[in-house]
C-alpha cells in the first residue's frame, strides 16, 4: 500500500501530446478514478503508473519513492485489464500464482493463497479449470484476484468492466468495491463511465484531452463542476450565462434568463471567484416540470415540451423557452407530458452551481 | 415407414466430397500403381516384366546403402528443421511485434523471394560458399585464411540452401500464431513480476507452439522429400533418399525400384506426420486455447 504522485507528468506520441503536464496524487489506500473520453489519456497515464510506458518527462513517486527507471518487474504493482488478459494455455489455479512465483513463495503457500483469492473474489473452486471456461463476469473476478493476490502496493484497474453487460456490471461495482475495501490497496482505476465513478470513487480526476480538468470527491465534482467539459461530462446539463447581481455573506445572487433573480449559496459559486458574469450549470435531472400554474414560492418560467425520450421510470424532456432548449429528466409520475404540452419549469436554486464565465 | 430416427445431416457429406474425389484421383489411385508397380522385375534399362516378386522390396530391406540414406536423410532433416526454427523465430517474432504501420511490407518481402526461381536461389549459393564465392573472397582479404575454405558442395552447402529454401514456410507459421496471441498477455506477465526474458518463456512461446509445430513439420516433410537441392549444392556423397529416387527411375531407367523406394518415402513421412499430430498433436495444442 502506498501513496502514488505524479510530478509534472507528460507523454508524447511522435507528435501527439497524450498527457500534458500533469500533477496528480494517488492518496494512501484510497480509491482514484481517472474519468474522461476516449482517447483522453486515461490509459497512458495508467500505463506510466505501471511502467510499460515512458514518461516524457515529469516523475512517478510511489510511496515516496521515483520509480521512472525502475522496471516493470520489479514495481509490484496489480494491473487489471480491459480485456482481463488472462493466460489461456494456464489453469485458473496458475493463472492466479504467476506472480507469486517470482515472489519465492512456496507450493503449498501459493496453493493457500490461491484458495484465499478465489475466496475473495467469491468464485471458490475453479482452480482446475480453464479461462476459456468461465464467463465474462467470472473472468473478470479472476484478473482480479490474480492482481490482488501478489499483494501489491498499488492497484490498477482499466475499465475493468466495460466488457460486462449492464446488469452484471452494477453487480461487480459493488463487488469490485467491497474488493478493494476489504484490502484497503491504493486504487487507481479508469472508466469513461460517469455513473460507475461516482459510484464507486473516494476522488474522481476529471480528464479532458490529455489534461486534468477537476480533482474532487464524486459529490464536489457533480454539484460544483469546474468548467463546462466537466458539467456536461457528468450527467447532462443546462447551461446559461448569467449576471452576478449581488453578494451576501455566504450567498450570491444571479440574474437568470427567464427565471429572474436566483440566490445561491457561496459552496455553490467557488469556481465563480470575482467574476461579474458566470456560466449557471442547471443539471437536468434538477429541472421539474409541472402541470399549469407555478408553484407558489419557487423559481419557476413557462415552457413547451419538444420532444420526449421515453426510458421507463424516467422520460427526457426537451423544452423550449423562449430561444433556448433545455434538458429535464424526471421521474414519471402518472402519465408522462406529451409533445406540445406547455408546463411549468421549476428550478430549485439550491440544485445549481455557477462557474466563472471563461471556464 | 414412419419417419422416426433423426434425419442424417448430409451437408458434411456433401462438402466432403469434392476433397474425397480429389484425395483418391490424385493420391490414393497414383500411389496404388506405384505400389503395384513395386513388385514388377527391372529386367534391363527401362525394360520392365509385369510379376508379383519380391525382390525390390529385399533389397531395400537387405542393402545398407538405403538404410544408410534414410538415416542420413532422417538426420539431416532434423538439424534442418531445428536451425530453421530456431532462425526463423526471431524474424517473425520481429514482424509479429513492430509496431511499423506498414507490416504488409515485412510480410511481402518475406514472400518476395518465391518469384525467383527456387533453382536460380539455389544456384546463388555457390557464389556465396564457392572458392571464388563472396565469403572466400572476404575471409582471403581480411586474411583470415590462406587458402579458399571448402564450403560448397558438402553438407553443409546443402543444409545451407534447405534452410534458405524452407525458412519462409517457418516463418509465416510462427508467424500466424504469434500474431493469434493477445498483446496484452505479455504485459501482463511483467506487472506480475517476470523478466522480459520470463514473460516470453512463460506465455508467448508456449502460445505459440502451434504455429512453431507446424512449421517444422512443414520443413521436415519438405527437406526429407528434397532432392534438386543436394543435387546442386552436395558433393558425390551428399545425396538423400529423394535423390535414391531420382537415380532410379532417371539414370539407371528401373521404375519398379523407383517405385519401391518412392513408396517407401511416403510411408516413412506419412508415418512423421501421423506420429506428430498425435502425440504433440496439432488440434490437441490448440485444445489449450478452448
Ligand atoms: N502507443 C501509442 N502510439 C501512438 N499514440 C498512442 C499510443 N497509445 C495511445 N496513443 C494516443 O494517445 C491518446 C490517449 O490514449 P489513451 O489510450 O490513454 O486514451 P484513453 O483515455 O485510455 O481512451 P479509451 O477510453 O478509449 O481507452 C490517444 O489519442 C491515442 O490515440
Ligand atoms: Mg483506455
Amino acid at each position: 500500500m502506498a501513496r502514488v504522485e505524479l510530478k509534472q507528468i507528460t507523454k508524447s506520441f511522435g507528435i501527439l501530446k497524450a498527457v500534458h503536464e500533469s500533477d496528480v496524487v494517488f492518496e494512501e489506500g484510497s480509491f482514484t478514478t481517472l474519468l474522461g473520453p476516449s482517447g483522453c489519456g486515461k490509459t497512458t497515464i495508467l500505463r506510466m503508473v505501471s511502467g510499460l510506458e515512458r514518461p516524457t518527462g515529469g516523475d512517478i513517486l510511489i510511496g515516496g519513492k521515483r520509480i521512472n527507471d525502475v522496471p516493470i518487474h520489479k514495481r509490484n504493482l496489480g494491473l487489471v485489464f480491459q480485456n482481463y488478459a488472462l493466460f489461456p494455455h494456464r489453469t485458473i489455479a496458475e493463472n492466479i500464482a504467476f506472480g507469486l512465483k517470482y515472489r519465492g513463495v512456496n507450493k503449498a503457500d501459493a496453493a493457500q493463497k490461491v484458495t484465499e483469492a478465489l475466496d475473495i473474489v467469491r468464485l471458490p473452486g475453479v482452480e482446475d479449470r480453464y479461462p476459456s471456461q468461465l464467463s465474462g463476469g467470472q473472468q473478470q473476478r479472476i484478473a482480479m484476484a490474480r492482481a490482488i493476490v501478489i499483494e501489491p502496493d498499488v492497484l490498477l484497474l482499466d475499465e475493468p468492466l466495460s466488457a460486462l453487460d449492464a446488469n452484471l456490471r452494477e453487480e461487480m461495482r459493488v463487488e469490485l468495491k467491497s474488493i478493494q475495501h476489504r484490502i484497503g490497496v491504493t486504487t487507481i482505476f479508469v472508466t469513461h463511465d460517469q455513473s460507475e465513478a461516482l459510484a464507486m470513487s473516494d476522488k474522481i480526476i476529471v480528464m479532458s484531452d490529455g489534461r486534468v480538468e477537476q480533482v474532487g470527491a464524486p459529490a464536489e465534482v457533480y454539484n460544483n463542476p469546474a468548467s463546462v467539459f466537466v458539467a456536461n461530462f457528468l450527467g447532462a446539463s443546462n447551461i446559461v450565462d448569467v449576471d452576478v447581481k449581488g453578494r451576501g455573506a455566504d450567498t450570491v445572487t444571479l440574474d437568470v434568463p427567464h427565471f429572474g433573480a436566483i440566490t445561491l449559496h457561496a459552496d455553490r459559486a467557488t469556481n465563480l471567484g470575482d467574476a461579474t458574469r458566470g456560466k449557471l450549470v442547471m443539471r437536468a435531472e434538477k429541472l421539474h416540470l409541472a402541470d399549469g400554474a407555478s408553484p407558489e414560492g419557487t423559481v419557476s418560467t413557462r415552457g413547451v415540451v419538444e420532444a420526449v425520450d421515453y426510458q421507463g421510470q424516467l422520460a427526457r424532456y426537451f423544452v423550449r423557452i423562449g430561444e433556448t432548449r433545455f434538458q429535464a429528466m424526471n421521474m414519471i409520475d402518472g402519465v408522462p407530458f406529451a409533445e406540445g404540452a406547455e408546463v411549468s419549469v421549476v428550478l430549485n436554486p439550491d440544485d445549481c452551481s455557477v462557474l466563472a464565465n471563461e471556464a | 415407414m414412419p419417419d422416426t430416427a433423426t434425419p442424417i445431416d448430409k451437408r458434411p457429406l456433401v462438402l466432403l466430397t469434392p476433397a474425397f474425389i480429389a484425395i483418391t484421383a490424385l493420391v490414393v489411385i497414383p500411389m496404388s500403381f506405384i505400389l503395384v508397380y513395386s513388385f514388377y522385375e527391372n529386367v534391363d534399362l527401362a525394360v520392365d516384366r509385369v510379376a508379383f516378386q519380391f525382390g525390390n522390396w529385399q533389397a531395400l530391406f537387405s542393402d545398407n546403402y538405403y538404410h544408410s540414406a534414410i538415416w542420413k536423410t532422417l538426420r539431416i532433416s532434423v538439424v534442418v528443421t531445428v536451425l530453421a526454427a530456431v532462425l526463423g523465430y526471431l524474424p517473425a517474432y520481429f514482424i509479429a511485434m513492430t509496431t511499423f504501420r506498414h507490416k504488409w511490407l515485412l510480410l511481402l518481402l518475406l514472400i518476395l523471394p518465391f518469384w525467383v526461381s527456387f533453382i536460380i536461389r539455389t544456384l546463388s549459393w555457390i557464389h556465396i560458399l564457392g572458392n571464388q564465392g563472396a565469403l572466400n573472397g572476404l575471409f582471403l582479404w581480411l586474411g583470415l585464411t590462406d587458402e579458399p575454405l571448402q564450403m560448397m558442395f558438402s553438407e553443409f552447402s546443402v543444409m545451407v540452401g534447405l534452410i534458405h529454401v524452407f525458412l519462409p514456410y517457418m516463418i509465416l507459421n510462427i508467424y500466424v500464431s504469434l500474431e493469434g496471441i493477445d498483446r496484452n498477455l505479455e504485459p501482463a506477465a511483467r506487472t506480475l513480476g517476470a523478466t522480459p526474458w520470463q514473460a516470453f518463456r512463460e506465455v508467448t512461446l508456449p502460445l505459440s507452439l502451434p504455429g512453431l509445430a507446424a512449421g517444422s513439420l512443414l520443413v521436415f516433410v519438405l527437406t526429407g522429400g528434397s532432392y534438386v537441392t543436394p543435387l546442386i549444392l552436395g558433393g558425390p556423397s551428399d545425396f538423400l533418399f529423394g535423390n535414391l529416387i531420382y537415380d532410379a527411375v532417371v539414370t539407371e531407367l528401373n521404375w519398379p525400384m523407383g517405385a519401391t523406394l518412392s513408396f517407401t518415402l511416403l510411408v516413412l513421412l506419412g508415418s512423421v506426420v501421423i506420429l506428430y499430430s498425435r502425440f504433440m498433436g496439432l488440434n490437441q495444442l490448440s485444445k489449450a486455447f478452448g
